[in-house]
């Protein structure tokens, strides 16, 4: 069992941490992780696996770790799914921590029966049962029994850190010896230098196998590199995981706040990329190799000089390489009892492994690990039996190349290395040390400072020497019977590889998916290579020729919330607010987003029916006053401007007196209505054109878009004024009569301001356009001013009216008035199928001459068709209220066919009925007809009409 | 005994497992076949199968270029639906959905068809408006569908954020409650394993590099392992196709994006159904291992390289978040992306191409995993009979000159 | 993410950037009379170069069209370049 030592460690004993562990309180030191500290407190059993609910203890110790995937719940708040070797224990902070996958808990798993019959269950499974009667009768209980960690419902979002960009000439990832050594000669030769280490402090594999590094002891060559760096400008930053290379030298990093600060994404743009991210150790693949007391060599070693922690007092060491030396001797030291099982014969580290009191096993290897809930022994080949409480398993090592694959690079196999290592190099990508394959130290600080030399360089040819650590193969053969485990994570075994190969799911890809094999949290970190090799061997290849899976970000699991960052609430996708908000809601207005702008939905308190009514009325009535300022308001200047606004628009412009308006449509290429709205021409080479509100943005590029491509732009110039101007719409009977006790300047009589005609006058001091228009159907005007005296506007228009009358008017009463004169909204009473005869604008599309946008397209078979969608009006039979979205129907020989559809619905107080606007096939063409609609089941009954049920004529507009 | 089930899987587990046989051969590519398909994915294997199944065409060979499966068959994010809005889309994706229900038993191969309803939210009234018009519409097109109230929404899906303080708050939205989502490799494969026993060649690591042409009309392929002859060709290579059509002399109304998928780290249930939000246009469900899957908006740059862009990742992360913030306690796993053929009205093409000989099965898009049945049913009645079958005939290049177009998000303003 | 040269602005992130089509393409002149299949074509459909490809961006921060040689694979990008003839 393993324990802590009573010296030893980098860590702070002086500082105890509580904690607990499936309800037992436990406690370790400052500078613990959860894993270190777990194993100091004994405990083996970490949790349950994911398909066979075997016992698992820790195995790694790092971000490799398949086995310790904890629950963690801190100062209240849950991380599902951390784990436990990258969690550190913080002074001041609660920390508990649950097992997953067990229940009750790690110890006491009630599904660990599952196992017995997990012969019954073997890779892809799922695939060949459940077929009867259907799967979806056994999925709840599968999905029950899968999964890790459990989400905490009531978990509540936390500020967030907002994401950070940064940018350097050569980006450093991994602070071990090569990244160091990197670091400094880069920032040293003048670059600027970033350089990210995912653990707190630097140093890497130094931190815990020591040594001399260009002369020096470990330790202080890092102190002084890493000051070396801050001299020369560099800057380092720890706890930083670069986990992902994107296009162009970005990548993103995690930065993990420390005591309770939320995590951070950086956007770094670099560069160079100098990948000096190690290599990870493979375990040994025997039977039952799954048992707590199992770990890999490497952490070991690790636990023993980080934590003080010894993981076994007899401890088994097999390995096919000489890294695992120095571990056995470290732990022979600390006072373990050690036996290196080697599966090469004469291993050159014999003598010194013996010297150190290790008893050296050569040319033997372990079959199978003994013990029910955690080691007890090893088997060996020979038969032999050797008693131990901890298995330490080196199988190689996998260089971490990940960042390198994922900005494009290639692996190749490498047989004297028994890796796959970087191959072509990637252009500003320099893979560096063990990253690269590149197993001795003193190689690999070298390289890494020749890496750096020449910028961008994608490095010199790697300095590889297989007799660094002088592997011999030691692939998952599954000769020994048992189960023996490749993906700890996944549950996947030798067997279950060999099922695969059999059944010829022989690519690596389809290998990873049929077996779920590097599919965990651990994305495969200590499992590819042997599931690769293990498929090799089972299709009579070699490793190179099965090749690897595709490495993709994130290189380690990265919280939502750090990616999100400040997006969220209402800065996601912000909506727009008006210059008059304030004035609104100080007039009771109930707000609502309508084409991304907060505006008043209506107001005054109670029921917005009643309101809506009552705003209606006053429009109708007398007068009402609407803020119209998010219109669109885009100019288009220039002496070609007329011949432009021609070929933009399916009316035709050029023809229009400067002074008056227009209403027409903007086609798309396709012939659809993509706006309509009102243009004005200003003077002879200048327009307004008004668009709707959600389609200012697109009006402009597309403006633009044109003018480049089809015109000379010298000629013309596109400007968009929308956010200049404030426009209020006055309208009502008494329009006028308000009008003119606003003291404009400017002639308002209907001599010189007839309906569709605006003049320029000044209001209060500053400038202001009065138009004629009209979206009720009322004697209307519309009043811009700049932004900065709307306020104004609008309080002289609410006073001025009092005494007639004057409301104000929101939106749901605008678009009801609307409705009853039959006008539409594009995209509401339009869909995208919807061209100008459709909504009986039939004139421009036979008469123009001239080409225009969309203008072909309106002659497609399509668009001729005799059944085209067609605005209509429909009045209810029986007096209540059409829904929208209800569909008239027709009977194709039993069989309902869709006609079109209620597109807008509005109580109609004017008329004392509902009114309705649709689309309908031939509408046009069906007025008075009665229809069949269906709405959610229920059959309803209407009438057809024209669009327009309010003042046909349009006498109310000089009224 | 070649059958699956629990009483071979009992077998099988006695005996150590030594009886399963491959799943498929790895045959020599044969000189000819009557009917080569270019495309190794869901929508060209189930072409196969069909052919041989339907149509008894068994000379029949799927030519893939790397793994079957490993185009945008194995990168979807694999949910299935008919809720659409035209009855022509309906047609076809009900057809699908219809096939999708008797499958696992068909092939003998779980697909893991889990019907487990999608759930499509809306925000504002004008949205919830549309929602009522889609679900008529698909009342009224013969299949299943209800509008929920905010109420129903927090029944199925309880850890949606609704409340009217939200940035998009749920007033209600629709719902399928056949949709659902499947195994997407397990489609590819139970299709292949089918396909393969009628007798269909599948040939991976193969890549078709151009047409024999002959006499005006395509003879068959060319490919990285030789030329290969056929009475027909069929053209199943997703946004391949558009770079397949140039060699044939024909250019398709297509663009190629990146759409992206992503996976947290797997967790007990917390999510029975299909969630889209016509807010963040994010949709996400939980798969059966416990991952939570999810995508959202397109990486509007037209790319090869089948890799996705942190700008939308950012995007669609933090849609998510908004729709569940208790999610903001999860970490993302692993992301990808497909490299998706979108047609101009994100409706797919099926039909025969400008070169006799040569048929279409592409444009996919965003959205044709659920329609793999029917895709495969539809373009094997096509190269079997030389016609149309009347459910893809609205689906054929032509609508495009006759600005036919099926339109989706024109008529229900919800894209793929 | 990739970085996109404007002539006009100078290198900015691809989210600043809109794509507009592939070049060359021309708008069929004629109106009504244009062929079905021509204006079918000019509306719909794409070459779909894999590999390098010219095509017609805008930068949206400042409106210009310009013209962007890049590799749809690589994703290597060249500088943009301005459609209008330098002087004019
Ligand atoms: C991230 C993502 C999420 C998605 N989510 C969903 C979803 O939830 N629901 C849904 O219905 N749809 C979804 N889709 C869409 C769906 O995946 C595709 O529409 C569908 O898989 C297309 O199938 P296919 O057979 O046409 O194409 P693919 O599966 O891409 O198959 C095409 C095959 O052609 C091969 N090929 C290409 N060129 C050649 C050549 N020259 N020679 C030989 N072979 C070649 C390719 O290797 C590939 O295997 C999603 C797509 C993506 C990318
Ligand atoms: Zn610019």
């Amino acid at each position: 069992m393993a324990r802590r030592l009573p010296q030893g460690g980098r860590i702070d004993r002086a500082r105890p941490i509580p904690f607990s562990f499936d309800g037992k309180a436990l406690s370790g030191f400052a500078g613990d992780t959860l894993a270190s500290a777990l194993l100091a407190n004994g405990v083996s059993t970490v949790g349950r696996s994911f398909k066979y609910h075997r016992p698992r203890g820790v195995f790694g110790h790092w971000t490799e770790e398949p086995n310790a995937i904890l629950d963690v719940t801190r100062d209240g708040r849950r991380e599902p799914d951390a784990r436990a070797t990258t969690v550190y224990l913080e002074e001041g902070r609660t920390l508990a921590a649950a097992s997953v996958n067990a229940a009750p808990d790690a110890e006491r798993d009630r599904l660990a029966v599952i196992d017995a019959f997990a012969r019954f269950l073997p890779a892809g499974f799922y695939y060949k049962t459940f077929l009867w009667p259907r799967w979806g009768l056994f999925e709840p209980a599968i999905r029950a029994m899968a999964g890790l960690g459990r989400l905490d419902p009531g978990w509540l979002p936390a500020a967030p850190a907002a994401p950070c960009n940064r940018a350097c000439d050569v980006l450093v990832v991994g602070a071990g010896p090569a990244g160091l050594a990197a670091a400094r000669s880069a920032a040293e030769g003048g670059r600027s230098v970033l350089l990210v280490d995912d653990r707190r402090e630097p140093g890497g594999v130094l931190l815990w196998r020591g040594g001399e590094v260009e002369g020096q002891a470990a330790e202080a060559w890092i102190a002084d590199t890493l000051a070396a760096i801050a001299r020369a400008g560099g800057t380092v930053m720890s706890d930083t995981t670069a986990y992902g290379v994107y296009d162009h030298g970005l990548v993103c990093a995690l930065q993990r706040g420390a005591e309770g600060a939320p995590d951070r994404l950086w956007r770094i743009r670099a560069g160079h990329i100098v990948v000096a991210a190690g290599a990870i150790e493979r375990p040994l693949v025997f039977a039952d190799n799954d048992l707590p007391g199992v770990l890999s060599a490497e952490a070991g070693l690790a636990y023993l000089r980080q934590y003080g922690v010894l993981v076994g007092e007899r401890v088994v060491v097999a390995a096919n390489n000489d890294a695992a030396y120095p571990v056995a001797l470290a732990l022979r030291e600390a006072g373990a009892h050690v036996s290196l099982v080697d599966n090469r014969p004469a291993p050159r580290l014999r003598r010194l492994a013996e010297d150190g009191g290790v008893a050296v096993l050569a040319g033997e290897r372990v079959v199978r690990a003994e013990g029910r809930r955690a080691v007890r022994a090893a088997t060996l080949a020979s038969g032999a039996r050797i008693e131990a409480d901890a298995l330490l398993v080196s199988g190689g090592f996998t260089p971490t190349a990940h960042l390198y694959c994922q900005a494009k690079g290639k692996l190749a196999w490498d047989d004297a290395l028994l890796a796959f290592v970087p191959g072509a190099p990637v252009e500003g990508v320099s893979v560096v040390g063990a990253a690269n394959g590149v197993f001795g130290l003193a190689a690999a600080v070298a390289e890494a400072r020749a890496a750096v030399a020449v910028p961008k360089s994608g490095g010199a040819p790697a300095a590889r020497d297989p007799a660094a650590l002088d592997a011999a193969p030691a692939w998952p053969n599954g000769d020994a019977g048992g189960r023996a485990w490749i993906d700890l994570q996944s549950d996947v075994t030798v067997k279950d590889v060999g099922i695969a190969a059999r059944e010829n799911y022989a690519s690596v890809e389809h290998l990873k998916r049929y077996t779920t094999l590097g599919m965990a949290t651990d994305q495969g970190k200590t499992s590819n290579v042997n599931g690769i090799a293990a498929l090799a061997a089972a299709t009579g290849r070699a490793p190179g020729e099965v090749g690897t899976t595709t490495y993709r970000p994130p290189y380690v699991p990265v919280p939502f919330s750090a990616i999100a960052g400040l997006r969220g609430g209402e800065r996601m996708n912000p909506v727009r607010r008006l210059p008059l908000e304030a004035r609104h809601r100080a007039l009771g207005a109930t707000l609502g987003e309508y084409g991304g702008w907060l505006r008043p939905a209506y107001y005054g308190p109670g029921d917005m029916t009643e309101a809506v009514a009552r705003e209606i009325r006053a429009a109708r009535e007398a007068v009402a006053v609407f803020d119209a300022s998010p219109l669109g308001k885009i100019e288009v200047i220039g002496p070609d401007a007329a011949r432009f606004m021609d070929f933009q628009s399916y009316m035709t412009l050029s023809t229009l007196a400067p002074g008056r308006m227009r209403y027409g449509f903007m086609l798309e290429e396709t012939g659809i209505v993509f706006d309509d709205g009102v243009v004005s021409r200003l003077d002879e080479n200048r327009f307004r054109v008004s668009c709707s509100t959600s389609h200012v943005a697109a009006m402009h590029a597309r403006f633009e878009t044109w003018r480049q491509d089809q015109f000379d732009p010298a000629r013309l110039f596109i400007h968009n004024a929308t956010t200049h101007w404030a426009t209020l719409a006055v309208s009502g009977p008494l329009s006028r009569l308000l009008m003119e006790r606003l003291s404009i300047v400017a002639d308002l009589s209907d001599a010189a301001l007839p309906h569709m005609a605006f003049v320029e006058g000044r209001f209060a001091g500053g400038p202001a356009t009065v138009a004629r228009v009209s979206f009720t159907g009322e004697r209307g005007y519309e009043v811009s001013v700049p932004a900065a005296r709307a306020a104004e506007l609008h309080e002289r228009l609410l006073a001025a009216g009092r005494d007639l009358g004057v409301a104000p008017l929101g939106i749901e009463a605008l678009m009801a008035l609307r409705a009853e004169k039959g006008f539409v909204v594009v995209g509401l009473d339009t869909d995208g199928t919807t061209m100008p005869h459709d909504l009986g604008f039939g004139g421009p599309r036979l008469k123009r001459t001239g080409d225009f946008v969309g203008k072909r397209s309106l002659f497609t078979q399509a668009a001729e068709a005799a059944d085209r969608k067609q605005l209509v009006g429909l009045d209810t039979v029986d007096g209540a209220p059409l829904p929208r979205g209800a569909h008239v129907v027709a009977r194709d020989g039993g069989r309902l066919r869709s006609e079109g559809f209620v597109t807008s619905s509005y109580a109609s107080p004017a008329l004392r009925r509902p009114v309705a606007l649709g689309l309908v096939a031939r509408g046009a063409a069906r007025h008075g007809e009665e229809v069949t609609l269906r709405h959610l089941g229920r059959e309803l009954r209407a009438r057809l009409r024209p669009p327009c049920a309010y003042d046909a004529k349009g006498d109310r507009l000089n009224a | 005994m070649t059958g699956y089930g629990a009483a071979r899987l009992l077998r099988e587990g006695l005996r150590g497992h030594r009886g399963w046989t491959p799943a498929w051969r790895s045959p020599e590519p044969k000189p000819d076949y009557d009917v080569v398909i270019v495309g190794g994915g869901g929508h060209g294997l189930a072409t196969a199968y069909y052919l041989a199944r339907v149509h008894g065409v068994r000379r029949v060979a799927v030519v893939e270029k790397g793994w079957i499966g490993g185009g945008n068959t194995g990168r979807n994010t694999t949910v299935v639906r008919s809720s659409y809005f035209y009855p022509e889309s309906v047609a076809l994706y009900d057809l699908a959905l219809r096939l999708y229900e008797g499958l696992s038993r068909e092939l003998d191969f779980n697909i893991m068809l889990s019907q487990r309803g999608i759930l499509t939210v809306a925000h504002t009234e004008m949205e919830m408006d549309v929602c009522a018009r889609i679900v008529n519409a698909m009342q009224i097109n013969g299949t299943d569908a209800e509008l929920f109230d905010a109420e129903r929404v927090r029944r199925v899906a309880p850890l949606l954020a609704t409340s009217p303080g939200s940035r998009y708050p749920v007033l209600g939205g629709f719902w399928q409650g056949r949709a659902g989502v499947a195994r997407h490799d397990a489609v590819a494969w139970g299709y292949a394993r089918a396909a393969d026993r009628l007798g269909v060649d599948i040939i991976q690591n193969c890549e078709v590099l151009d047409f024999i042409v002959e006499n005006g009309a395509c003879a068959g392929v060319v490919t990285a392992r030789g030329p290969i002859r056929a009475g027909r060709v069929g053209l199943a290579a997703a946004s391949h196709s558009a770079v397949l059509a140039a060699k044939a002399g024909f250019e398709l109304p297509l663009h190629v994006y990146t759409l992206q998928a992503m996976v947290s780290e797997p967790i007990k249930p917390a999510l029975d159904t299909v969630v889209l939000s016509l807010g963040t246009g994010v949709y996400v469900s939980q798969s059966d291992k416990g991952e939570l899957v999810f995508g959202g908006g397109i990486d509007r740059v037209t790319s090869f390289a089948q890799r996705g862009n942190p700008p939308v990742q950012e995007a669609v992360i933090s849609g998510l978040l908004e729709m569940f913030p208790a999610f903001g306690q999860l970490k993302l796993m692993r992301q990808w992306a497909g490299i998706v053929d979108v047609a101009p009205d994100s409706s797919p093409i099926i039909g025969p191409s400008p070169l006799p000989g040569l048929f279409l099965n592409c444009g996919w898009g965003t959205g044709g995993f659920k329609a793999i049945p029917a895709g495969g049913f539809l373009m094997a009645h096509l190269l079997a009979r030389g016609e149309h079958h009347e459910i893809s005939r609205p689906f054929d290049l032509d609508r495009f000159a006759r600005g036919a177009l099926i339109d989706e998000a024109a008529g229900s303003g919800i894209a793929h | 993410m990739q970085i996109f040269t404007c002539p006009f602005c100078g290198a900015r992130d691809e989210t600043e950037f809109r794509f507009m089509g592939e070049a060359g393409k021309q708008r069929p002149e004629g109106g009504r009379a244009v062929g079905e299949a021509e204006w079918a074509a000019y509306l719909y459909l794409q070459r779909n170069e894999k590999g390098p490809v010219r095509e017609i961006w805008m930068h949206q921060p400042c409106g210009e069209l310009f013209l962007l040689a890049r590799d749809n694979v690589t994703h290597a990008a060249e500088p943009g370049v301005g459609l209008r003839p330098e002087g004019a």
